[in-house]
């Protein structure tokens, strides 16, 4: 578009233009450079918990998740057989054996007879051993102490080794954190909370948006401010009174105050005024006339409501469903006040937070637990980009 | 697991079937009860007329109203209550809370730490935001470059101290570092540092998760306004030669910065309210303490400290309370114009 701009206002003097334009496709690239260093930058976090999860616990605690794709090398010692395991070949006595498994893809790259030697000796020279005889180590693992005298070990000597170990994925600890750590279990919660918590708000505040855009009643202005301000009343504002109530209600019923009812409702509470600025902002946008014209034709305002304008709003109706839902999903505070911290109520931000506690340096764990849960959400954003996008403008934009 | 499932699902349905339940059979019933009969005479119809208008709105916006009401009106009065009685709410005492939380050294760290947190998270993540605005308008891979930018947007607070908390690890001075800032630290003959754990530059480190999230807020808010400014106001200055930076700063910046505004309070917000961060990576130790999470430390220590939890959380809501008189007047000027 630049280019353009610059043939029609300088089109006489050509060295002049091609100056200008060097200097504007330099503008370019750094233009290209400096977004794809952001780039970069904003998702190589999020790149090394997804790969990071995927690869064997082993080397993740070894080795930097961005070298996941080129082998590791690692020190490892292994024990030689005894003199029980010795044969004898042509006048020698051999112990012979296998650091690893051969077929396992490692190899060794260097060995010694010390820690301090590890990296002496390459493999396929021999090494002389403190008991007796040398050793010969080949790269796929398996060894050879050869003595012209009969072994007399009983305990089989250190051997340091430095392998390399091939790039391992695996779906292993994927598999650990669904059954052994509980995440699968939160994820049903955390579905459990989300799906009534992100409906059962829909409808409520679609007709009271409906109220507020297209009905004439005292009062009307006001409400619209009072829920502009409740928007962004500090959910902090109510825990207290919240939880000392839902305790009483507990104590009258002699049920438990940490329901998924109770956060339901809470949820639902909470995310009230925002749905119905949304729903109302979308509803008084439509045309006039339609409402009229259905008025005069003697529609009830709930047959309009209902056969009308709910199909129309749907476009405002789907953003608030991804709002609420990730806000839901991704939601700590309310469910641990709510719902609690006990084993069979969790929800996975709890878990995760519980993990980061006790788990603090399994990243085998915390990672893939932690792509659990947001895959959720990256599915649901992804897929529904567009809504979501409209949805922040609706809410932002005009003053919200 | 999958009755559970099941469990919520059904009360998807009861909840909705008891909605239009509601909606149907309130307006059926006020139809009924003040039924038009054909025989009436003009003033009564006309009485009965205007009684069902005035009521039906109501009638909509009841379950929202008392929703709102019990889950966030009262609250706030009950709150305001709570912060003048002891730890129970049985006892008064007066204004105790409040001097005892002024004297609180916790108290005191969060609120400076708050108010790093005010001073650098929106600006840096405006500042981000409008930068990749800019930058990705106007080169062909933008949309998938503002697509991955906004991703952290979906990911939760806690999800994501997972990804930083795994960026900052700290392995011991003789390991191989697995974290990123570390290795690259040790790359560059650095010493390798447990960063969560060094006081001050650790809130710094904490408020990066924050702006990694609210860049992507930022950056579709401020693109849709940049999109939003007349082309003949940039042709215009195009014309009279206004270089790339010179247009940035006196036309861009100018035009969309109401929604610059609208976009810094809106992170304010959030950043006020940071709890889930804190509690997730250090949990208010090495001085990271923040005012929510104080509050929900009150709440819960020792069988929870009622009173001063609410004194707490009055504290944040005062903070909110210009920018929630500012949008309520942005929102009826709106009103006043529609």
């Amino acid at each position: 578009m630049s280019t353009e701009v610059v043939t029609s206002t300088l089109p006489a003097d050509r060295s002049a233009l091609r100056g200008y334009l060097a200097q504007l496709s330099w503008g370019k690239v750094a233009a290209h450079l400096a977004l794809l260093a952001l780039v970069v930058l904003w998702t190589f976090p999020t790149a090394g918990l997804l790969i990071s999860s995927l690869r064997d616990k082993d080397q993740l605690t070894t080795s930097g998740w961005w070298t996941a794709l080129v082998s590791t090398e690692t020190n490892e010692l292994a024990r030689l057989g005894t003199a029980a395991d010795q044969i004898e070949e042509n006048g020698t006595w051999h112990i012979r054996g296998k650091l690893f498994e051969a077929d396992s893809g490692r190899s060794v790259v260097a060995f010694g007879t010390s820690f301090e030697t590890v990296a002496g000796t390459l493999p396929g020279q021999p090494v002389e051993m403190r008991d007796g005889g040398e050793i010969n180590v080949a790269a796929d693992g398996s060894y050879d102490w050869v003595s012209p005298t009969p072994f007399e070990v009983t305990r089989g000597p250190r051997l340091f080794y430095v392998v390399s170990i091939p790039p391992e994925f695996t779906l292993d600890n994927y598999i650990e954190v669904l059954n052994a750590e509980g995440i699968g279990r939160s994820f049903i919660n955390s579905f459990t909370v989300t799906i009534p918590a992100t409906v059962i708000p829909i409808l409520i505040a679609a007709f009271a948006a409906y109220a507020l855009a297209w009905m004439t009643f005292p009062f009307r202005t006001v409400l619209v401010a009072a829920v502009v301000g409740l928007i962004v009343v500090p959910l902090q504002m109510s825990l207290i009174p919240l939880l000392r109530l839902y305790n009483d209600i507990a104590g009258i019923t002699g049920g438990s105050s940490k329901t998924y009812l109770g956060i339901w409702l809470a949820h639902t509470g909470f995310g009230l005024p925002l749905a119905i600025y949304l729903l109302r902002n979308y509803m008084a946008g439509l045309p006039r006339e339609l409402m009229e014209s259905a008025r005069i034709d003697g529609a009830s305002h709930f047959k309009i409501f209902t056969t009308m304008v709910l199909p129309l709003s749907f476009p405002a109706l789907a953003s608030f469903a991804i709002f609420q839902f990730l806000w839901v999903w991704n939601d700590l505070l309310v469910a641990t006040v709510f719902l609690g911290n006990t084993e069979s109520t969790l929800v996975l931000t709890g878990r995760l937070r519980e993990l980061l506690g006790s788990r603090g340096d399994n990243w085998e764990i915390l990672t893939s637990g932690a792509f659990i849960s947001i895959i959720v959400p990256l599915i649901v954003f992804f897929s529904l980009q567009r809504y979501f996008v409209r949805g922040l403008l609706a809410g932002s934009v005009k003053g919200g | 697991m999958l009755e559970q499932i099941t469990y919520a699902l059904i009360v998807v349905v009861i909840g909705i079937a008891a909605c239009f339940l509601y909606f149907w059979g309130s307006n059926w019933l006020l139809d009924r009860l003040l039924q038009t009969s054909p025989t009436a005479t003009g003033t009564a119809t006309v009485r009965s007329d205007r009684m069902r208008t005035a009521i039906r709105p109501w009638l909509f916006l009841a379950p929202a109203l008392l929703f709102m009401s019990l889950y966030l009106v009262y609250p706030v009065f009950a709150t305001l209550w709570l912060s003048l009685f002891d730890r129970n709410g049985v006892h008064f005492v007066g204004l105790s809370n409040y001097i005892w939380l002024f004297q609180d050294p916790g108290f005191q760290q969060s609120v400076f730490n708050n108010l790093m947190w005010l001073i650098i998270v929106p600006s840096l993540s405006t500042g981000f935001g409008l930068l990749v605005a800019v930058l990705a308008d106007r080169l062909w891979w933008g949309q998938i470059a503002k697509s991955m930018i906004f991703m952290p947007m979906a990911i939760s607070f806690v999800g994501a101290s997972v990804i930083w908390k795994f960026v900052y690890d700290y392995r011991g001075p003789d390991s191989t570092q697995i974290g990123v800032v570390n290795a690259i630290v040790s790359a560059f003959g650095g010493e390798p540092q447990a960063w969560i754990t060094v006081p001050f530059w650790n809130n710094i480190f904490l408020m990066v998760i924050l702006i990694w999230i609210q860049t992507g807020f930022a950056m579709v808010i401020l693109s849709a306004a940049l999109r939003g400014i007349p082309e003949e106001t940039l042709e215009a200055a195009r014309i009279d030669g206004a270089s790339d930076i010179r247009m940035f700063f006196d036309i861009m910046i100018p035009q969309i910065f109401p929604t610059i505004l609208v976009v810094w309070t809106t992170i304010t917000i959030v950043v006020l309210k940071i709890f889930d961060i804190v509690i997730a990576m250090t949990n208010g130790q090495w001085s990271t303490q923040v005012l929510a999470n104080l509050m929900f430390d009150w709440m819960f220590r020792g069988g929870g400290d009622f009173g001063r939890g609410s004194t707490i959380a009055l504290v944040i809501m005062f903070a909110v309370l210009p920018i929630m008189i500012w949008n309520i007047r942005n929102a009826s000027a709106e009103e006043t114009t529609r």
